[in-house]
């Protein structure tokens, strides 16, 4: 295993992990029954580390597991959290679900449509920020809400979302 | 009104820490149980009629007792706290606020079910609940609690609601994308990594700690005959104090509605969700019902995860139903045909009605839609998805009727 993480650590351009990452890799590996286990873990690493994950980090990834870039592949399309292009600096992830459409999503999805001049779904041309629109995040009791990269923000009105995207730098 | 056991901690500001679990009694149970067979504690589960509270709600010491008793292999215990289903938040509140009865819970069926290897699948858009249970985890590896005889192994996932039924969660934990596997076998039999696996909800394993303690006629007693004790329920839409409450399994929705502040908006009820954006509605003439597995079953809806979304008169029906109906198209995993491609067009159907494009026949198609694929496949997904479609259109037709042109 370790002389193609080896080489790989080594090419230019190609995503690879330090040394301590790959001990980290193989200690995640090891908690489970099957290392393949790991894979989700590995992947939420591969893209703090490399900012998204693209086919070639894919392909990194799979050969640390001993698998096909395909399977990686369909783990990585599958979920809503890997990024496949690199996202802006920040990500806004505004719920339009049930309890928070009640709560008046709809305004303050127009209003941020407004505001950074995109669609949800887009990243605004400065790579500050990606805007999202998603499934129910479960902070209802303060609807409307979003995730703003690892925060929850409760109880948004166009006021605390002017004050929100100031603070996105 | 009833006893307060799930939330007895939350008003601590450090009800997070190990010192504040033990000064107010935690890990007692752990001590009584560890002293306990495996079969006592299971036995006494039983006794106290604890059914799962992630949406099935199976009972839960029934459920501990299916794991092969020949078995020489490990047996694993899964923690769901994958939450995910539209309305409910409750689990979110007790990885934050009280992490430490989720692990002496799991301590405890752990012993029960004769487990050293835990996983803990806690949604990847839970960073801080995942932080708090993580140094929870930490404190409790330093205590000596952790680490001679169970293990704790903390999983994030990565955004995808299908990974909270159960299957999908196990292929998840496996390193695959979420599909739900075809039962038989149960997880009990053969689950995660092939080996018999016990899954349970966050809030499931909380009760567990108070019915060691207090015992299962205690439990037993605080609801109906059928299952015990109080839950949390998520309360949110339009009430005056939208927040998770803890109440009897036995509380009305009329009295939980009347907790939560009331109806706001107009202050007039239309409609109400009682169990998560996958159970049946309710009209404001049917919420006399009690809020225990039976007594939603008997109404035609379910309790699924107590996410109880409360509609005022001023609600559009089948604008809520799009926004449902949006939630299904985008979660269905694609396994099965009759949910990947039914809940897109359903979606698009309803999309088009409350855009006022619907056409004449469009609701007895959705209706016929729903009702042959209910069943056909893998997991409950698609059969949670139907029970709106179903009962929206039924007990709300007029008022789609009058968006389609010519209807």
């Amino acid at each position: 295993m370790s002389a193609s993480h080896g080489a790989a650590s080594t090419a230019s351009g190609t995503p690879a992990f330090s040394e301590a990452q790959l001990a980290e890799v193989r200690r995640l590996q090891g908690l489970y029954p099957d290392k393949r286990g790991a894979l989700l873990p590995v992947l939420h690493m591969a893209q703090e580390t490399f900012g998204y994950i693209s086919l070639e980090a894919e392909e990194y990834v799979a050969s640390l597991f001993e698998l096909a870039p395909a399977h990686v592949h369909e783990v990585v399309t599958f979920y809503t959290l890997y990024f496949r292009e690199r996202p802006g600096r920040h990500v806004v992830a505004v719920c339009h679900t049930l309890s928070c459409h009640l709560a008046g999503a709809p305004k303050i999805i127009a209003y941020l449509k407004q505001k950074l001049g995109i669609e949800p779904g887009e990243t605004t041309e400065d790579g500050r920020v990606t805007f999202l629109t998603v499934e129910c995040l479960c902070a209802c009791e303060a609807a409307p809400m979003a995730q703003i990269d690892d925060r929850y923000e409760l109880n948004l009105t166009p006021e605390t979302i002017d004050r929100l995207l100031e603070g996105l730098r | 009104m009833a006893e307060i056991v799930l939330m007895r901690n939350f008003s601590n500001p450090d009800s997070h820490k190990i010192t504040a679990y033990r000064a107010a009694g935690g890990y007692a149970a752990w001590d009584k149980a560890r002293q306990m067979e495996p079969a006592a504690i299971t036995e006494e589960v039983k006794k106290a009629n604890l059914r799962g509270l992630g949406g099935a709600g199976f009972p839960t010491g029934t459920k501990w007792s299916f794991i092969p008793k020949n078995h020489t292999g490990p047996v694993y215990l899964v923690v769901n706290a994958d939450e995910g289903e539209p309305g409910t938040f409750k689990d979110r509140y007790l990885l934050e606020r009280d992490p430490h009865a989720l692990i002496e819970g799991m301590l405890i069926a752990a012993r029960a079910v004769r487990c050293t290897k835990s996983f803990v699948y806690i949604r990847g858009e839970y960073v801080e609940p995942w932080r708090r249970f993580s140094t929870a985890v930490k404190e409790a590896y330093d205590d000596g609690l952790l680490g001679q005889g169970l293990d704790i192994i903390i999983h994030r996932g990565a955004g995808a609601y299908i990974c909270g039924e159960e299957t999908g969660l196990l292929s998840s934990l496996e390193g695959k994308k979420g599909w739900p596997k075809i039962k038989p076998p149960f997880p009990a039999i053969k689950g995660a990594f092939g080996q018999p696996t016990i899954v349970n909800n966050v809030e499931t394993l909380c009760c567990v700690p108070p019915i060691v303690t207090r015992g299962a006629e205690w439990f037993a007693g605080l609801g109906t005959k059928t299952q015990g004790g109080t839950r949390m329920y998520s309360v949110s839409g339009r009430v005056k104090k939208p927040a998770v409450y803890e109440a009897s399994v036995a509380i009305t929705l009329r009295q939980l509605i009347e907790m939560a502040g009331g109806v706001s908006g107009t202050g007039r009820l239309k409609a109400v969700v009682p169990g998560g954006g996958s159970a049946a509605i309710l009209t404001a003439d049917e919420i006399d019902v009690t809020m225990d597995v039976d007594g939603l079953k008997n109404a035609g809806t379910m309790i699924g995860s107590a996410g109880v979304m409360v509609m005022d008169e001023s609600v559009s029906i089948p604008e809520a139903l799009m926004v449902l109906a949006r939630f299904y198209a985008h979660e269905s995993c694609g396994q099965c045909t009759p949910c990947r491609e039914s809940t897109g067009w359903i979606y698009k159907m309803v999309h088009r009605i409350v855009d006022g494009h619907g056409h004449k026949d469009d609701l007895d198609t959705i209706l016929d839609v729903a009702k042959r694929g209910a069943g056909t496949t893998i997991c409950a997904f698609y059969d949670g998805a139907v029970g709106p479609y179903i009962s929206y259109i039924e007990k709300f037709r007029s008022e789609f009727e009058t968006l389609i042109p010519h209807a």
